[in-house]
């Protein structure tokens, strides 16, 4: 990727170093400082995800089963600072990628395609099972890799080192097994 | 104004402080599987370069923050067997799934149709959890519980110290990669 720059190099004599994880990591960390000390509410989605879970269960569990469910009962399903903190998560992504031309629908990614076809079905069964486990683990684990990869290692919490440790040593030998040695991606 | 802000004036916080979350994501480029994908096969370190940068920058204000009484820590409880187990599974989830949960979600906003199947996924699995809960918390949550403990505390190494060790580790970790692929 830099090779390039690394030959023209005539008038640049900064290091050709990427910047942008650096400045919106730093963005982050200052969003932070606000959710802990303006919300009093950590960076998080799976908490406030599997409350509105609840609403998804009523029509086929009723709605009398989940106000009585033990865990619904303490992360009650409800219009909330979380819920709407995962509309805003939403919205916010599709405003940055329009002026910047990435917005693009997407139905099979090529990290995917190269290794498993470019069967859309495929693809939508194996998200839907992944993100089905992931919840799962997140929600036995009390978070997930913004509630305890950023919110939760930054305040140098024990529980959240120890599950960001294992999550990347566990997505990281099974990434190698899924996706073997394939040619580097884009 | 008092803080924290406590009631109806919290909801378009929520709304607010997402935005601002899911723009620099999608700005970090994590709302494209590949880019995620790619940290998970060592191949592409963006996602742990943003992660390692928020949690320097966000803890050591935090932590200023907190010295002043003006935050207050949320420490999750150390119960170490559904945190590891739950780690495993969220490990093998991200592989099959491409996107962490906050990530999957704004993917939904800059158009990824799997971003949007694997959210519907999540909630089954949310709801698999909650309906799996009883179970749960009599067998496996109260296993290895340490407690909400922080390292400094358990350590007696002060928190600045963390945060310029972790600085220092991953900076020199991060050239050392850099060099080795003549990047």
């Amino acid at each position: 990727m830099t090779a390039g720059i690394e030959t023209a190099r005539m008038s640049v004599t900064r290091a050709p170093i990427d910047w942008t994880p650096y400045l919106t990591g730093t963005g982050i960390g200052v969003l932070s400082w606000a959710a802990f000390a303006i919300a009093d509410d950590p960076l998080g989605i799976t908490t406030a995800l599997s409350a509105i879970a609840g609403f998804a269960a009523m029509p086929f569990a009723g709605a009398e089963t989940v106000w009585h469910n033990s865990y619904w009962a303490q992360n009650a399903p409800s219009l909330s600072y979380g819920s709407l903190f995962l509309v805003g998560v939403m919205l916010g992504a599709f405003a940055a990628s329009v002026p910047s031309r990435q917005f693009r629908i997407e139905a099979v990614p090529a990290s995917w395609r190269r290794r498993f076809g470019s069967s859309p079905m495929r693809r939508f069964v194996a998200a839907f099972l992944g993100g089905a486990v992931e919840m799962y683990g997140a929600r036995l684990a009390g978070g997930c890799a913004s509630g305890h990869g950023i919110s939760g290692t930054l305040q140098l919490a024990l529980s959240s080192w120890v599950f960001t440790i294992v999550m990347f040593g566990a997505a990281v030998i099974f990434g190698s097994y899924l996706f073997g040695e394939a040619e580097t991606l884009r | 104004m008092t803080l924290p802000v406590t009631g109806p004036a919290l909801l378009p916080l929520g709304v607010l402080f997402g935005f601002i979350f899911g723009w620099l994501l999608q700005r970090a480029r994590l709302t494209d599987t590949n880019v995620i994908i790619g940290q998970l096969r060592l191949r592409d370190y963006t996602l742990f370069k943003m992660m390692l940068t928020a949690i320097i920058v966000g803890g050591v204000g935090v932590f200023l923050l907190h010295s002043d009484g003006l935050a207050a820590y949320h420490i999750k409880p150390a119960n170490l067997l559904p945190i590891a187990l739950g780690a495993i599974l969220f490990g093998v989830g991200i592989t099959v799934y491409g996107y962490c949960p906050g990530t999957g979600l704004a993917a939904i906003g800059t158009g990824s149709l799997h971003a949007l199947a694997g959210a519907v996924g999540m909630v089954a699995g949310a709801i698999a959890f909650a309906f799996s809960y009883d179970w749960l918390k009599a067998k496996i949550m109260p296993v290895a519980a340490v407690g909400a403990v922080r390292l400094p505390e358990l350590t007696g190494i002060p928190d600045p110290a963390w945060f310029a060790a972790l600085a220092v580790i991953s900076s020199l970790a991060l050239l050392a990669l850099q060099r080795g692929r003549g990047n």
